[in-house]
């Protein structure tokens, strides 16, 4: 089943163009690590993608299975976030502001599928434990477990393990293996290519003036056909 | 002791200065739940800016010999709240910039028109009046009490019904805007409150000390609550109790309304870093 198909799409900002006629589709179920070097362009496709950005050219078709309000989001920490009084519970509540229209508050079901969550992700003890007194760890768990309150179908992760230990690292992956296992959806664009191929079933690099799209067996195929180079083209 | 308290009383018995402490309760009170979100989202300085260019238009009106400036300032303000909180994401003049441009640009305009073109006698006073706040808020209307105290029941409300959404925008704008929250029509809801509180806390504190209604009481609440609702209680009663104590100080001792209030939040604001000082060393 189509998830999300991007047509011919070219990206870029500032006025200058950085990706150029992207073609691929994104199956429900998959778990695709978006790769590439430092300004090719990752972060902006998955804005893109989520629809906080306009492609400048392109179309992007989302299916009729998922809507606007599914998708789940772990973003990069902003410097308003270093600092922010709020507690790990208001945080991971927030996730639900996309269900609730013009309802001030929150229902008990959302509190109770919130404390769930909290359990899973191991954030119950430190419900009401200020968000900026974390480790970097604890805070994506809980940025994590936002996303999952806005989205049981899709999750978009942008680097969510950069600047974090290799046990902590470890960690998080093991928890979006999981969830991938219980069906969702992951997008995530990543740094770390030996997670990527132990994780991942497709992957998308993007380059200069190319970019491949695939399966992992697809990629490794190609790259070794390549004569083991980090760079694989179509 | 007992002779103030007297005086108080006294003082209390006449209509205008109960007026006052309505007005300014509700004004403090408003202005520092946005203060939070303001703080937070790094506008501080919208309130300083917003209050020059209502400055700006007061000036302006009053040359053109509009009698009732409220219809005119209004407007005005809450289209270049709506303008700078836009502005910030467009690249070219970035937010900080932006505010100061608008800020100084329209103290610099309205001062200027007065001077050329008006007719009153004491032109230093009644800049003077504006910028600081002066005795205004002693000589409300009952009009002035009602327009004030139906605009803070409406943004107190608004912040009430849109309180998570606001938290979530303020937060995180991408995470909200990504999963399906129309964040620009909150953010533009929230500057249309900002305009509207600021242009009638210019009455309280006058338009140079604005902000410190705005970044004073959230900065205290933040450096002792480590959760949002707490921090937005604790900014409310903070701001509230500065404002009753700075009005009544005021009366007593005839000291300027606008400054002995700053003054009264600057106090707070030492005490809670002494408090958090305290904790950090044990």
């Amino acid at each position: 089943m189509k998830l999300i198909t991007c047509e011919n799409i070219s990206l870029g900002y500032e006025g200058k163009l950085i990706l150029n006629n992207l073609n691929f589709t994104i199956q429900k179920g998959i778990y695709l690590s978006i790769i590439g070097e430092n300004g090719s362009g990752k972060t902006t496709l998955l804005k893109t993608l989520l629809g906080l950005k306009n492609p400048v050219e392109g179309t992007i078709f989302t299916g009729d299975l998922i809507q606007k309000n599914q998708f789940g989001y772990l973003p990069q920490q902003t410097i308003i976030q270093k600092d922010f009084p709020a507690s790990v519970e208001e945080i991971v509540l927030s996730g639900f502001i996309n269900q609730s229209g013009l309802r001030p508050f929150y229902t008990k079901g959302e509190k109770k599928r919130a404390r769930e969550i909290m359990e899973k992700l191991k954030l119950s003890t430190m419900k009401s434990k200020c968000y900026r007194e974390l480790s970097g760890g604890q805070q994506q768990r809980v940025l994590l477990a936002r996303a999952l309150c806005a989205s049981t179908q899709v999750l978009f992760l942008d680097e969510p393990v950069a600047s974090l230990d290799p046990i902590v690292t470890k960690e998080l992956y093991e928890i979006v293996k999981q969830l991938h296992q219980e069906g969702m959806t992951i997008i995530m664009i990543s740094h770390d290519v030996s997670a990527v191929l132990e994780y991942s079933s497709h992957i998308l690099q993007l380059g200069q003036n190319d970019y491949f799209f695939g399966t992992k067996e697809e990629y490794l195929q190609k790259k070794m056909e390549m004569g083991g180079t980090d760079w694989v083209t179509v | 002791m007992g002779n103030s308290i007297e005086t108080l009383l006294y003082y209390l018995s006449f209509p205008f200065v109960r007026y006052a402490l309505i007005v300014g309760v509700l004004i403090a009170l408003s202005s520092s739940l946005l203060g939070v979100n303001l703080v937070l989202k790094r506008y501080s300085y919208i309130g300083d800016g917003l209050s020059h260019v209502a400055f700006g238009t007061v000036s302006v009106a009053t040359i053109l010999g509009i009698s009732s400036e409220m219809i005119v300032v209004m407007p005005v303000t809450i289209v270049t709240a709506v303008l700078l909180l836009r502005t910030s994401k467009n690249r070219k003049i970035h937010g900080d910039a932006a505010i100061g441009m608008i800020s100084v640009g329209s103290l610099a305009i309205g001062y200027l028109l007065l001077n050329v073109f008006s007719n009153s006698a004491n032109i230093t006073g009644d800049v003077c009046s504006t910028l600081f706040g002066s005795t205004s808020i002693l000589t409300l209307t009952i009009t002035d009490v009602w327009i004030c105290v139906v605009m803070s029941f409406v943004v107190l409300v608004i912040y009430f019904l849109f309180y998570h959404k606001i938290f979530a925008i303020t937060f995180d704008e991408d995470f909200a805007k990504a999963t399906g929250v129309k964040a620009d029509a909150y953010n533009t809801l929230l500057s249309i409150v900002t305009a509207i509180i600021i242009v009638l806390a210019m009455n309280l504190v006058g338009s140079l000390l604005i902000s410190a209604l705005v970044i004073f009481p959230a900065i205290s609440a933040m450096g002792i609550f480590k959760n949002f609702k707490m921090v937005v209680l604790a900014s409310g009663i903070i701001s509230v109790i500065c404002g009753v104590v700075g009005l009544l100080v005021s009366i007593l001792y005839s000291t300027p309304v606008g400054s002995t209030i700053v003054v009264a939040n600057i106090v707070v604001f030492a005490i809670t870093r002494l408090i958090t000082f305290r904790k950090e060393r044990n």
